[in-house]
């Protein structure tokens, strides 16, 4: 096995240099290094008599002048991008060709999503929910990815990728449920609006701190690989968590490990108030993945294409190959950060009305549908209208349904209760009976 | 993380030929071994450390979805804990990680996540706190924020813990009670090698991530038979050692050993007799077995290396003076390590020796 893989390392390499005298750019000599990397994994024997150099640390040649090597980011690495603004197909050869009722799909779920996001946000505004956070500008990357992965893929997310929930069908009155924290939630209403999770889709439950499913992601993938089952993990994450111990961790351990794992990046401007510039003085994430051995693409994360091809051959090569990849979407973050959160603050409208106008995944997507006639003035109306029905009654079923029973607090600490806290939860009824007025018994299921 | 780390153990407790300011002090506690168990099958006689090994063999043999992983943990451990585990079951099952502790945390939730049996190490208990973010926020919550879709429950976290002489500031750490105050999480300090292997097995199949905290002292000072068969010691269950009716004393790894010093020191010299309870799981506690004791003894002393202040013996003592309040016949006793980081050549006069434990008990028992 381990000859095999060594064989194919080789193949690879051989196939790299060729490319790169014919053609030489940044992606290729990124992917060149990347290739190195990996190829440390089979670091060249101890030869005491070799004039080489013989550190064990690196693989590398000695250099007789002094040079410190300059990060590149005036020129970083490429978006790839397959169409452009007005949903035209820019290279063929790149062009996924998906049919007609697959792309009317990614339309589809991106605009349910957009519709669900505009009525859970208001409805937060009203005091309905307690919080919730937008996918605005980020539609594309969710559907895009959520479309090249398996079903059975197991996905950890960190918050604002409701959109590969949506994908894998995630019916309205679960996001509703969990959102108001009803008794329909699979979460039995113990977390904030948006930390969504679904066992049967395979979609990890979202928790709040920041970049802690990454090396997560990465153990999984190992387990994963050992069950030799075929499947992958695909682990999402913002620009802003990428800073975190965590992300380090896991694009190392995912690396040194060999896991059958994609690492997307959600890069979309800003954490919170927080703009790039404050988060790093590299080439964006991308630029990071290479130093860790991995293989690194950055796309356009509002050409839903771009995304798709992106995530489709990552996926097929992680598997394949049981390594690590690394997708950086560009995105915008059109939306306010949450709801608790007021954008105008520390950026422009203008600069949010340029991508939400002129440059959204979802429009771009729509002038792809409408150039092949797949849809017209007559099916947005329609379904706009459709959509918005859906939301609404899931909406209003949700806002009707009773609170968990509240013993449910005091359950799934362990497997068991424990001794300890059933002695808890009875104190908490004696006190609760005695006092009921000043509970809010009648909103719980009983 | 040092480069000292290996050397910890090499140096044996007395060196009598060296000058007396070279002399390092006696050990602090006479381990104290188990009758041999007849219950389990055939016996071996190990060490701490060899029983781990023992635990995490069988446990591989049984489980093939089983890994180990951690910082140096393939050539067999800076303890010698996973000696020959990879040559036997393969460097897809006992293998080194990057070197970074909220890393090997977060990818063994990762794995158990997934289904399968994550067996973590961090090197010493003083290095598990870059992990800490993994161990409270996720792995403690993991089953409960997802209403039960998901757990880490297969998730066992192995360190070395506790004082070993000269370990100073981060070799020498106790941290049980950080951890006690995170519900979801389970943590086990066992006192000998029978011990030590049979809750490690219980860890590793209880459905809760546990942290399990190997005093390093004894991994090769402690010595007993040993059931080569797998078998399970019950969790949350603290074991009477020892009983007696003028005094309970409750601690938990090496500590226990000292305290079974006390209690032959209490009745020799003051015709005291002590009923010696070790609580092994720290969370969540056995609180009825102490409970009973102190009802029969109404006097009550716990004893930890960890500093006084926040420490577990303040939630034992709390409960129990609520809970035995008519029986108690005087102030509940805390000898601890004191408030400060745990020093390096002051080590003899920080820890909570059996003096110190003797002193206590005599004036418990003229209050």
């Amino acid at each position: 096995m381990a000859a095999v893989r060594r064989l194919q390392k080789w193949v690879g390499l051989g196939f790299h240099a060729f490319r790169q005298n014919s053609a030489l750019n940044s992606v290729r000599a990124l992917q060149r290094r990347a290739f190195r990397t990996q190829g440390a994994l089979f670091q060249q024997p101890f030869d005491s008599s070799a004039e080489k150099p013989q550190f064990p640390g690196a693989s590398a040649e000695f250099v007789d002048h002094l040079e410190f090597i300059q990060p590149n980011v005036i020129s970083g690495i490429p978006i790839y991008r397959v169409m452009d603004r007005q949903g035209q197909i820019i290279n063929p050869s790149e062009d996924p060709n998906l049919s007609k009722e697959t792309v009317l799909n990614f339309y589809q779920k991106m605009t349910l999503l957009n519709t669900m996001d505009r009525i859970l946000y208001e409805s937060q505004r009203q005091g309905r929910i307690s919080f919730y956070m937008t996918n605005y500008g980020e539609e594309g990357t969710h559907v895009g990815s959520a479309a090249a992965l398996d079903p059975t893929d197991l996905v950890f997310g960190q918050y604002r990728e409701a959109g590969v929930l949506m994908y894998r069908g995630f019916p309205l009155d679960l996001f509703m449920a969990q959102c108001y924290a009803n008794a329909d939630d699979l979460g039995k209403g113990r977390q904030m609006p948006v930390h969504y999770g679904c066992k049967d889709l395979n979609f990890v439950t979202i928790s709040s701190p920041l970049a802690t499913q990454i090396p997560q992601a990465a153990g999984a993938a190992y387990a994963v690989k050992r069950e030799n089952a075929n499947r992958a993990v695909i682990c999402y994450f913002g620009e802003g968590a990428a800073s975190e111990g965590d992300a380090h961790a896991g694009f190392n351990f995912s690396a040194t490990l060999e896991c059958p794992l994609i690492f997307f990046c959600r890069n979309n401007g800003y954490a919170i108030s927080t703009p790039t510039n404050e988060q790093y003085r590299g080439d964006g994430i991308a630029a990071r993945g290479p130093g860790y051995g991995m293989l690194s693409i950055r796309v356009d994360g509002n050409d839903v294409f771009a995304v798709y091809n992106a995530t489709k051959e990552a996926r097929r090569r992680a598997v394949a190959e049981n390594q690590p990849f690394l997708i950086e979407a560009m995105t915008y973050r059109i939306g306010h950060h949450s709801t608790s959160d007021d954008s105008s603050a520390y950026r422009s409208v203008d600069e949010v009305n340029y991508w939400d106008k002129q440059d959204h995944p979802i429009s771009r997507l729509r002038h792809y549908m409408t150039a092949r006639d797949w849809w017209g003035e007559d099916e947005e109306r329609a379904w706009r209208k459709q959509s918005r029905k859906l939301v609404m009654e899931a909406f209003e079923r949700a806002e009707r349904r009773l609170k968990p029973h509240p013993d449910l607090m005091f359950t799934d600490v362990y497997d068991q209760m424990t001794p300890g806290l059933e002695k808890q939860k009875e104190a908490m009824w004696r006190h609760v009976q005695q006092y009921k007025e000043h509970y809010p018994l009648d909103l719980y299921e009983k | 993380p040092p480069g000292f780390r290996t050397a910890l153990l090499r140096l044996s407790p007395t060196c009598s030929s060296r000058p007396r300011a070279q002399r390092r002090h006696a050990a602090h506690f006479a381990f104290h071994p188990d009758p041999v168990p007849t219950k389990y099958g055939p016996t071996v006689k190990m060490n701490l450390f060899q029983s781990i090994t023992s635990a995490l063999d069988n446990t591989l043999a049984s489980d093939p979805t089983a890994v180990i992983f951690g910082e140096d943990v393939a050539f067999g451990g800076v303890f010698r804990c996973t000696v020959g585990l990879r040559d036997k079951y393969g460097k897809d099952r006992v293998f080194n990680t990057p070197l970074c502790e909220q890393g090997i945390v977060g990818f063994g939730i990762g794995v158990a996540v997934a289904g399968a049996t994550a067996i973590a190490e961090i090197q010493f208990a003083d290095y598990i706190f870059p992990a800490f973010d993994q161990i409270v926020n996720e792995a403690a919550k993991y089953r409960y924020r997802s209403g039960n879709l998901y757990d880490c429950g297969n998730l066992t976290i192995r360190a070395p813990w506790g004082c070993v002489g000269h370990g100073s500031l981060y070799h020498s750490q106790s941290p049980e009670a950080y951890f006690a105050h995170c519900p979801g999480l389970k943590v086990v300090v066992p006192r000998g090698p029978v011990q030590a292997k049979g809750l490690l097995l219980s860890c590793i199949a209880d459905e809760n991530p546990c942290i399990f905290f190997e005093p390093k002292i004894l991994y090769r000072a402690a010595v007993e038979q040993v059931p080569t068969e797998p078998y399970h010691l019950p969790l949350s269950q603290a074991e009477v050692v020892q009983e007696g009716s003028d005094v309970t004393l409750v601690a938990w790894g090496t500590q226990v050993h000292v305290m079974r010093e006390v209690a032959t020191m209490a009745q020799e010299k003051l015709g005291v007799s002590c009923e010696v309870i070790d609580l092994q799981t720290i969370l969540p506690w056995d609180i009825e077995t102490v409970c009973k004791s102190v009802v029969k003894t109404g006097r009550l002393l716990i004893s930890h290396e960890a500093p006084v202040t926040g420490g577990f013996a303040a939630e034992i003592s709390s409960s129990i003076q609520e809970q035995c309040f008519l029986n108690l016949e005087a102030p509940i006793a805390r000898v601890c390590g004191y408030d400060t980081p745990f020093p390096h050549i002051f080590e003899p006069f920080y820890i909570p020796d059996k003096w110190k434990c003797f002193e206590a008990v005599k004036r418990m028992i003229n209050y």
